[in-house]
């Protein structure tokens, strides 16, 4: 469709342009081939960055690559406003959109803060009805939000809903039986409003006839659904290849489900566990064969509620899987070699900590190929010891070479593991370690974290992402400042002694784009030794810090364009700003902050 | 040394401390003898909550108390925290199935103190007796007994661990008819 839209195009454009040259001069039509031309040639460029590149070169370019841009990616939801991306943009097939920012997912935010989907979504129903795609993360969007993308866009294809909230059962409904086309419908880690007396049976809402569905993920879900109506439509969708269930599908539920579809990719596996008090050992249906027969599963997820007697049944599988994730299961050391031992391909795993240093041990020994590992804990709390630590930490970094990302939290840490890593794994791009312990230093030398996340920086040329965390001085900062050039995302958390601190990253790390903070005794000093570079970036969060609301108005003068948010829980603080939530804005502030926000100018 | 220790004693300090729970409870036991036996266990809660007050102010003086309850921290989505059915005083619930009963219960484990209160509740739920527990025959003479999951995944007998040490290791109740819980205490 779109060929023929711009064929037409094409042809309205060189009539005009012959028929200006034949009273008008001819480089107005060689203009006009050559913008043609461009927009072609612009058309194979994919990357966001490069387009982004491209438009700045002059007007022309500029033109012809918004022409020609699909796919759109929005960072900060109020960094512009919906008009502004939809005059500009005007054939987009494709839209990302992130509101919140990361710390809202650990309650540091009030609930109606904002980032609503509302007034995106009425432009986007004007401006796009070809719309096939769209990828939210951290929005707050309605029933009748999702009701609108339904009605509006007729080859709406992808609907990704990452960490969002605000809708229900009945907007899912909407969209099951309105988009005909649909192909992938997942909802990550979103929370699905279900108030018993709304709740709507929105997989039975899907069409009766043979469904377009690739990917169908609910595992967020937090309600009961038709099962026969699901086995039903799994029956009915051919193309299925990823399938991940909520925890009310059991798993004789399961097993039927597998056997409708053996041509699975990507399996979400439910509560893993029977409603059943039925003896431990009875009434296995074959639960193996079934996982023998979706020869092509390469990714394991699920196990919400496991019964660790029917882990077992996943052995068939386990030497084609390159990502596992265990981290809603309760699984032990023993339990786990069990599992990874025949886990040769695995590329990515995320786990909860109660498989303990020789869990980690195991997953060393095998997993070779391991470029992400995820561990979490069980008992969310700081405890002198855990089941992970430095042990478990530096076997990794020994067997697992190729590792890219690594998310790890435990009670206990030491430089020495983390210098390991630094050494033994130098493809790192994403370093998040987070010591339980708040302010702890390394246990066996007591000296503070420093050197180990100075080695990180230093000897992981690739990172881009870094959470720190445990005992800091102005040093670690110092190391990041001088050796993380690549750093795009930074998290600091009960870190650091001085202003100096922040002040050494906000100089030293030119690619720096988010940068989140909290509880660290950073101040107005440091705050404005960053003038320079907030526009660059898409936001900095600071809260309980040392800023003042003097200092905050300053940098508020000094940038016009800057939104700064100061979010105070406390009526009676006086100067001193709870929360500082800054980001670039080419529209001024935002109309929807709540009561509780201050906006500076 | 030996006199100051004489001295502590003397005045009885730890009858008139101040603890967090009801009376007569012994918190400050040694760690009984099959956590020793598990490598790699974490200590109870209790003994690490002291431990975390004792070493971490003798290692940096600005440590904030153990038990203060900070937002956010440690930075885990509370979807994540909801759905490991975490213990932070609001209960820690377990289901309870019953060999022959449709479907399960629910209780929290934390509103009981003792086996003794968890049993007489037991009973109520689901209309039946118990019994009495013994070290050597389990629940010798009543038609049916308690078991439990722990979390290495093990089926025990409820009442062969001490009352606290149960309450953090148990994953799920089974009720199970007398006849076959017999075999259990040796290990399922």
């Amino acid at each position: 469709m779109r060929e023929r839209e711009r064929e037409r195009e094409r042809e309205e454009v060189s009539e005009s342009s012959s028929s200006k040259s034949r009273g008008g001069s001819c480089t107005e039509g060689l203009e006009n081939v050559l913008e043609n031309v461009l927009e072609n040639v612009l058309n194979f460029l994919t990357s966001r960055r490069d387009r982004n590149a491209a438009s700045l070169v002059c007007r022309s370019w500029y033109r012809a690559e918004a022409l020609t841009r699909s796919d759109l990616f929005i960072g900060n939801c109020y960094a512009l406003s919906p008009r502004r991306a939809t005059a500009r943009f005007t054939r987009l097939k494709s839209l990302t959109v992130k509101g919140k920012p990361r710390f809202a997912d650990f309650d540091l935010m009030p609930p109606d803060w904002g980032a609503h989907f509302a007034p995106w979504a009425s432009a986007l129903a004007q401006a796009y009805p070809w719309l096939e795609k769209l990828h939210l993360k951290r929005m707050s969007l309605t029933d009748h939000d999702l009701s609108l993308l339904a009605d509006s866009f007729a080859g709406f294809r992808e609907l990704l809903l990452v960490c969002c909230e605000g809708f229900g059962t009945p907007g899912l409904a909407a969209v099951a039986s309105k988009c005909r086309l649909l192909r992938v419908l997942e909802l990550v880690e979103s929370v699905v409003e279900v108030e018993d007396d709304e709740v709507v049976d929105w997989i039975s809402s899907f069409p009766d006839t043979q469904t377009t569905l690739e990917s169908l993920v609910f595992d967020c879900v937090e309600c009961p659904i038709n099962f026969d109506a699901l086995e039903a439509l799994v029956a009915r969708s051919p193309s299925l290849t990823k399938l991940r269930l909520n925890r009310y599908v059991s798993l004789p539920q399961l097993y039927r489900l597998m056997l409708r579809a053996p041509q699975l990719t990507h399996l979400g596996t439910g509560s893993f566990s029977s409603t059943e008090a039925a003896a431990v050992s009875d009434q296995d249906p074959g639960y193996a064969a079934a996982f023998e027969a979706c020869r092509s599963l390469v990714c394991l997820s699920g196990f919400r509620e496991i019964w660790v007697d029917y882990l077992p049944a996943i052995y068939p599988v386990c030497a084609n899987l390159t990502s596992l994730n265990l981290s809603y299961a309760d699984v032990n050391a023993h339990q786990l070699k069990s599992v990874i031992r025949h886990c040769h391909k695995l590329q990515t795993l995320w786990v909860l900590d109660s498989i303990c240093d020789e869990g980690l041990q195991a997953v060393a020994a095998t997993c070779k190929d391991l470029r992400e590992l995820r561990v979490f804990p069980v008992v969310a709390r700081e405890e002198t010891e855990g089941p992970v630590s430095e042990v478990g930490f530096e076997a990794i970094s020994q067997g697992c070479r190729k590792l890219e990302s690594i998310l790890f939290f435990c009670q206990r840490m030491t430089n020495a593991a983390v210098v390991a890593m630094s050494k033994n794994c130098p493809d790192l791009v994403v370093f998040r370690l987070c010591i339980i312990g708040r302010y702890r230093p390394d246990p066996v030398t007591l000296e503070p974290m420093d050197e180990g996340f100075g080695a990180i920086v230093m000897n992981c040329k690739k990172l881009t992402r870094l959470a720190v965390s445990g005992l800091l001085t102005d040093r670690a900062f110092e190391y990041i400042g001088k050796y993380g050039k690549l750093v795009r995302t930074l998290s600091v958390a009960f870190n650091g002694d001085t202003d100096l601190g922040l002040k050494y990253v906000l100089e030293g790390c030119p690619n720096l784009q988010k940068l989140e903070i909290r509880d660290s005794p950073f101040g107005d000093v440091a705050l404005r030794s960053g003038l320079h570079h907030y526009y660059n970036m898409r936001f900095l969060w600071m809260s309980t810090c040392k800023l003042t609301r003097q200092a905050c108005q300053e940098v508020a003068r000094a940038l016009p364009r800057l939104v700064l948010e100061v979010i105070n829980s406390d009526e009676n603080a006086g100067d001193d700003i709870q929360t500082l939530y800054m980001y670039r804005s080419l529209d001024g502030p935002r109309r929807d902050a709540p009561r509780v926000v201050t906006i500076l100018h | 040394m030996e006199s100051s220790v004489t001295y502590e004693n003397d005045l009885n300090l730890k009858a008139t401390e101040l603890r967090l729970g009801p009376p007569g409870t012994e918190e400050e036991k040694s760690v009984p003898a099959p956590a020793a036996v598990r490598t790699h266990k974490r200590p109870l809660n209790e003994t690490s909550e002291e431990c975390t007050s004792k070493g971490s102010n003798a290692k940096h003086g600005a440590a904030p108390p153990p038990k203060a309850k900070i937002v956010g921290w440690p930075p885990i989505r509370s979807y994540r925290k909801n759905s490991l059915q975490e213990n932070e005083g609001a209960g820690t619930y377990v289901k309870v199935s019953m060999d022959g009963a449709p479907y399960l219960r629910k209780i929290d484990l934390r509103v009981y103190g003792a086996y003794t209160q968890l049993l007489k509740a037991l009973e109520n739920m689901f209309k039946l007796t118990i019994g009495e527990y013994s070290e050597k025959e389990g629940y010798k003479g009543s038609e049916y007994a308690p078991t439990y999951e722990d979390k290495d995944g093990d089926w025990m007998l409820v009442g062969d661990v001490p009352w606290d040490m149960f309450v953090t290791s148990c994953k799920r109740l089974r009720i199970m008819k007398g006849s076959e819980a017999r075999g259990l205490g040796c290990g399922v």
